[in-house]
């Protein structure tokens, strides 16, 4: 017994070590930027730190599961998920504005967040026993199970998470086989939804955010600020950055939120184009493995679990970088691995977790 | 993957040859040209931002955290004519905090009061309800040893900036003569301001980088070096302004004056050694600073003269020749047109000697009508009333009035002569009175000391020396059981000095009970050394004569003054008359 080598163990686990590696190399990166842009604090790397292992240790198990328990529990998820964002809306927490967290006296937590995982799930068990490409009432009922956890996250109101739940279920819509005439009119619907939804749903300070976006200048010290200050950072970063521990922006304060949100700003000022670069192919090897890996389902269910799942990393990936230099409107997403911050990573892990599991049973079929 | 469509054949058709031509086969390739073309796109961005606009935006966060700031100098000592210190600028530090942050560690409040000095109770009083607020001072002005113990505690949001403060060792003492600096040590009133130019040094400046809160994180280069102000050398004598101080104190208190001054100049040279004032604020403290504490009334309140100028009359007389010490005239009151002259007696027929000494009205004005009004006018422009000294630059420093001869008339002829119709400060009067002590020559007052001795074309005649001598011989008179003042006699040295009594003035008639009291005296007779002038401003204790109230303050003063400056005694045989008499105690 004592003679099972970390070779046989390494094949008894299953796991990816591709995709393992660029993770590990991202969240790597993430933590040496994290001590600067949280100017030198130990405390938030450690923090970082531990919250990564709980991540991997989640991913690893996760990984060990054969997907039909996900595709069985996966309707069972999305209800508790709908039923405890109902909660949310009854007995939620307010702060900052927002009635967003549930506590249930051991710990709280945002039940939006089990939404973006439930979301691709309940759609991929949806579509899974459906005929390819899926007919006109499936589609409306697939557009149903995506819009109304939607709803109930808007309203809250977190546009950001509410926007990503939704392109997880659009995603899905899209990779089970949307016709594309039906996605020319739904385009067409969403250009006259557009205007409406900005003057009945958005908030105050949704619209600001848009409005600022398209000229941050307009409001310098108001909410334009967090734009300016980090396009600075990026920008004066130049070619090679300023180097570690040098940023001017984040050190000096002048950038808001350089360890959250704002950390890409920090890690260009600091590491210049080079550094930007070379992290964009990292999220992009990333990327393109989890594509690769989820065209490798053993069914349905399990690629079209795989597809969404990636593109919702890919999402928050692109439009974080896309916020933090201005090309897109500030939303509160965090950079995937890179952010100080829990409760996101956790389940970005949980996502390649599941990933991993559809790719390691390609061999075993979800039924 | 084409079934949709299906209506129209052309469309179809189409569809195919697009599809045929674009290598957009399946969903999964799509999707990963789109993965493609957004990863392209945020490259572009970052080149455009760090390639294309980075000269700008580099720009933009220089200007954000590189400042060039100001570094204060540190300005000149004043030092009196032994080059003790009056005025010193000491280092100090003023702890501030973020109250926004110190809020969220109220934990360490206790260590932290503890070390700045203050009860616990003030501290939450300063941070309370102040959540959102990102400065607040905790203790100004800190010695910088107790400051660094403050930032060892080192707390988050509490940080320390170096100031300079201004102090004065002798606190009221040299209060209204040196005046005050502002917070940005600046000189605001008095000889700080007088003398602001030489004692101001120049600020450098440095370039720092800042965070967004304007903390300075740290310095990059010294733009320019500040120059420290010069210190100035005044001609007081910080021992002889503490005498002169103490004895005045004593004397308003004891009289209930409303106020008084006191000035102390070396008759050879015209370096003004003491000046003081009473009421007097201690101006270390802020609270004290407020202008009726800090007016310097030797230089700010102008009153008649009253019979403190008899001798300038007198001497003008015998210069005339018309008169001699011992020339007798009656000194019964006389009418000038429908105004009486009287003295309070009627002394009958006096000598000019005992016209000083007697301080009679009638018999000066009698001198004075002997000769044109002009004269007297003259003497006055000459001795410098009418107009300010040149002691030092100060703002506030009253010329006085002194009206032309020609608007005299009569009457105003005779009370030019006993110090009525015109109006001097008691520093004019000290240096009017230093004329009397230089033999006829008038030295011009300074208030820095003075290095070598006078040169001939530093002071000029105004009196003849023999007259001079001859109504100084008439003042020592007055120092005696005879004259009005003997309680400026000094035991041991003869003193010729004159005492002066004159109502106040209030919407312009005189006020029959309420009077300032002076004194003006030179000491020793033998060889003038000091002019002292005293002035006791609305006594209400009873006794209001500028013998009774103002000559102790000379006397007492220059009893401790004479010692210290070890002049040589002229009066021997007094002094053995005063070993009976109460000896002047030392004063420290």
């Amino acid at each position: 017994m004592d003679r099972i080598s970390a070779g046989r163990l390494l094949k008894w686990i299953r796991f990816d070590p591709w995709l393992v590696l660029g993770l590990l190399a991202v969240s790597g990166i993430g933590l040496v930027v994290l001590y600067s842009a949280g100017q030198r604090s130990l405390d938030l790397v450690i923090g970082q730190s531990i919250r990564l292992g709980l991540g991997f240790a989640i991913l690893l198990t996760l990984a060990q599961i054969p997907p039909h328990y996900f595709r069985f529990w996966s309707p069972w998820i999305y209800l508790v998920g709908i039923l405890l964002l109902l909660a949310v809306m009854v007995a939620g927490d307010v702060s900052k504005g927002a009635r967003r967290w549930l506590d249930l006296g051991v710990l709280r937590f945002q039940p939006s967040e089990i939404m973006k995982l439930a979301v691709p799930m309940m759609m991929a068990w949806f579509f899974a026993n459906k005929p390819l490409p899926p007919r006109l009432s499936h589609l409306l009922a697939g557009a149903f199970i995506t819009a109304l956890p939607f709803i109930l996250i808007a309203q809250q109101p977190d546009l950001g998470t509410g926007l990503v739940v939704g392109f997880a279920g659009g995603i899905a819509l899209f990779l089970a086989g949307l016709s594309w005439i039906v996605m020319f009119i739904l385009a067409g619907l969403l250009a006259t939804v557009i205007p409406l939804f900005w003057t009945f749903v958005m908030h105050d300070y949704q619209r600001q955010r848009v409005l600022t976006f398209l000229n941050p200048e307009s409001d310098p010290l108001g909410t334009g600020y967090h734009i300016i200050q980090s396009k600075i950072a990026i920008g004066s970063g130049g070619i090679y950055g300023k180097g570690w521990l040098n940023g001017t922006q984040s050190h000096l304060d002048f950038l808001p939120e350089g360890s959250t949100d704002f950390i890409f700003a920090a890690f260009s000022e600091e590491f210049g184009l080079v550094g930007g670069c070379v992290l964009l192919v990292l999220y992009f090897f990333i990327i393109a493995r989890c594509l690769y890996m989820a065209t490798r389902g053993a069914d349905t269910y399990g690629r079209l679990l795989s597809g969404s799942l990636t593109l919702i990393f890919f999402l928050y990936a692109f439009v974080n970088s896309g916020m933090v230099s201005g090309l897109l409107p500030v939303v509160g997403l965090p950079l995937p691995l890179f952010s100080y911050g829990g409760t996101s990573l956790v389940t970005i892990m949980a996502g390649f977790g599941m990933l991993m599991s559809v790719y390691s049973h390609r061999r075993t079929p979800t039924r | 993957m084409n079934k949709s469509f299906t209506r129209k054949p052309r469309w179809r058709a189409l569809a195919r040859q697009a599809l045929k031509t674009f290598p957009v086969v399946s969903r999964r390739v799509l999707v990963l040209w789109l993965v493609f073309a957004m990863a392209g796109s945020m490259v572009a961005r970052a080149t455009y931002l760090q390639l294309v606009h980075n000269d700008f935006l580099q720009e933009q966060g220089n200007e954000r955290f590189l400042r060039v700031v100001e570094v204060p100098a540190h300005r000149g000592m004043i030092l009196d004519r032994n080059g003790e210190p009056l005025a010193v600028s000491s280092p100090v530090d003023s702890i501030w905090a973020e109250p926004s942050e110190l809020l969220r560690q109220r934990e360490r409040w206790p260590s932290l009061a503890a070390a700045l000095k203050l009860p616990l109770s003030e501290l939450e009083e300063k941070l309370a309800g102040r959540d959102d607020s990102k400065f607040a001072y905790l203790r100004r002005h800190l010695a910088p040893n107790l400051a660094q113990q403050v930032l060892k505690l080192k707390i988050p949001g509490v940080h320390a900036k170096r100031e300079y403060r201004r102090y004065y060792p002798d606190a009221e003492v040299t209060s209204h003569l040196l005046g005050f600096t502002d917070i940005d040590d600046a000189g605001q009133e008095g000889l700080e301001k007088a003398f602001d130019p030489q004692l101001k040094g120049i600020p450098g400046r440095k370039r720092v980088i800042q965070d967004r809160m304007a903390r300075i994180v740290e310095d990059v280069e010294n733009v320019q070096a500040p120059q420290p102000g010069k210190p100035v050398v005044l001609s007081i004598d910080r021992r002889l302004q503490y005498l002169a101080y103490r004895a005045l104190k004593t004397a308003v208190a004891e009289n209930k004056a409303s106020a008084g001054a006191a000035v102390i100049v070396d008759a050879r040279t015209g370096e003004v050694l003491a000046m003081v004032s009473q009421p007097a604020g201690n101006p270390n403290n802020r609270a004290e600073l407020h202008s009726e504490l800090l007016r310097n009334r030797a230089i700010t309140d102008v009153y008649e003269p009253g019979s403190t100028v008899k001798p300038f009359t007198a001497a003008l007389g015998l210069e005339s020749g018309k008169w001699s010490p011992g020339t007798r005239v009656s000194t019964s009151p006389m009418m000038i047109g429908r105004y009486s002259v009287r003295d309070t007696h009627n002394y009958g027929v006096l000598d000019v000697t005992r016209i000083i000494s007697k301080s009679s009205n009638v018999g000066v004005s009698k001198i004075a009508l002997s000769m044109p009004a002009q004269k007297l006018w003259q003497l006055y422009q000459d001795l410098g009333f009418g107009s300010q000294t040149k002691a030092a630059a100060w703002d506030g420093e009253q010329s006085g009035v002194l009206r032309h001869f020609s608007k005299w008339g009569e009457i105003g002829h005779a009370t030019h002569s006993f110090g009525y119709g015109f109006s001097v400060t008691i520093l004019q009067l000290a240096e009017a009175y230093t004329v009397l002590a230089a033999d006829g020559m008038r030295r011009p007052l300074t208030l820095r000391k003075r290095e070598g001795p006078l040169g001939p074309d530093e002071q000029e005649r105004v009196l003849n020396a023999s007259a001079v001598r001859q109504v100084r011989a008439m003042m020592e008179q007055v120092i005696s059981e005879r004259g009005t003042g003997l309680k400026a006699d000094v035991p041991g040295y003869r003193v010729a000095g004159k005492t002066g009594t004159a109502r106040k003035i209030s919407g312009g008639r005189y006020i029959s009970n309420r009077h300032v009291a002076l004194f003006a005296g030179l000491v020793p007779a033998s060889d003038p050394r000091l002019v002292m002038t005293v002035l006791i401003d609305d006594p209400k204790g009873g006794a209001y004569y500028g013998g009774t109230v103002a000559a102790p303050v000379f006397s007492k003063t220059m009893g401790a003054v004479l010692r210290i400056m070890n002049i040589t005694p002229d009066d021997m045989p007094s002094m053995k008359i005063a070993g009976t008499v109460q000896p002047v105690g030392a004063l420290p």
